[in-house]
């Protein structure tokens, strides 16, 4: 399957999804200009993806800004994680956070609370 | 604030008289014109250097950010009369960020239709009666598509957001303009700096 690798801008998260490695990440700021143009070829690399998914799925997020409409577009990543966890397959969210930002921690626990699958918040010093 | 204007010119001498007569109030940015992407993230990196220089807590700059990306992001995204004529006006607006003695101010106003303005004040007011409890569960809903507001990538959202984070209302007038239907929607956002 595709990998795909973007590096991070100042407006745009760096993203590595890497099935063959078994390497799925998300990170920094995401304040696109235009958020659907963006994130449409990792939605549709879930969406295959989920069609053949590996046994285990580990998705590493450590982002330092999103505005809302990102944050829409990280639920449809989840749920597209979720329907992977449906089917028995292990899924888990890494949801890391400035240790001193409460903020960023509260979104992790809100969409664990919004999603059927397990997630890990892990505090890290800036 | 009170906002006693009837055009762009007079909101912008409204804000340049307040200006003058408070000793505590300070204008950032101050801009008229159309807000694109490249300017959103000028006006951006401008303030959090600013912000640096006062030696503003994290907490505050992190707020100040995101109600500024969410606000001028509206702006470009949602801003504009009806009709073609008003082709020119899409994505056009005032911004200005000012700063009094406990608190930031980000504003924001632009042209938009009667109708629209209409949506938008239910929302707020809405948005505004609401506590944090409320808050949280109007934007679980939001999230999750139950409200889907536009394709253009829900302004609903970010209004919701701003009021948690902010943990104040947010105040906005309409102003008529007296053409054709559309209006001048005005948005004050306060983000608190006392700690």
């Amino acid at each position: 399957m595709e990998v795909i690798k973007i590096i991070e801008t100042d407006d745009t998260p760096g993203v590595i999804l890497d099935k063959e490695n078994n390497n799925f990440e998300i990170w920094g700021r995401s304040l696109p200009e235009d958020v659907n143009s963006f994130f449409e070829p990792i939605i549709s690399w879930f969406e295959e993806y989920a069609e053949n998914p590996n046994d285990k799925t580990v998705l590493n997020v450590k982002m330092s800004y999103f505005n809302t409409a990102s944050s829409k577009i990280l639920l449809d990543i989840f749920v597209a994680l979720e329907d992977i966890f449906e089917t028995g397959k292990d899924v888990l969210v890494k949801w890391f956070y400035p240790a001193d930002e409460d903020d960023m921690k509260e979104a992790g626990e809100e969409y664990e609370e919004m999603i059927e699958i397990p997630f890990e918040h892990i505090a890290y010093n800036k | 604030m009170e906002f006693k204007i009837n055009t762009v010119q007079g909101f912008l001498n409204h804000v340049y008289r307040f200006y003058k007569s408070q000793k505590n109030f300070e204008i950032n940015i101050l801009y008229e014109g159309k807000i694109t992407h490249q300017i959103t993230k000028a006006f951006i990196s401008l303030t959090e250097a600013d912000l640096e220089d006062k030696e503003e807590p994290d907490e505050v700059r992190r707020k100040i950010f995101h109600v500024m990306v969410e606000s001028l992001q509206n702006i470009t995204k949602h801003a504009g009369p009806d009709g073609e004529t008003g082709e020119t006006e899409k994505g056009r607006g005032i911004f200005v960020v000012s700063k009094e003695e406990n608190c930031y101010r980000v504003i924001t106003g632009s042209i938009t239709s009667a109708e629209n303005a209409d949506k938008l004040s239910k929302m707020l007011q809405k948005i505004n009666a609401l506590d944090a409890a409320g808050l949280k569960e109007m934007y679980k809903q939001q999230i999750r598509g139950g409200g889907k507001l536009s394709e253009k990538g829900g302004a609903g959202l970010g209004f919701i957001d701003i009021a948690r984070k902010t943990e104040n209302p947010l105040d906005f007038s309409i102003q008529e303009i007296g053409e054709d239907g559309n209006v001048f929607f005005i948005i004050a956002i306060k983000i608190n700096n006392n700690k």
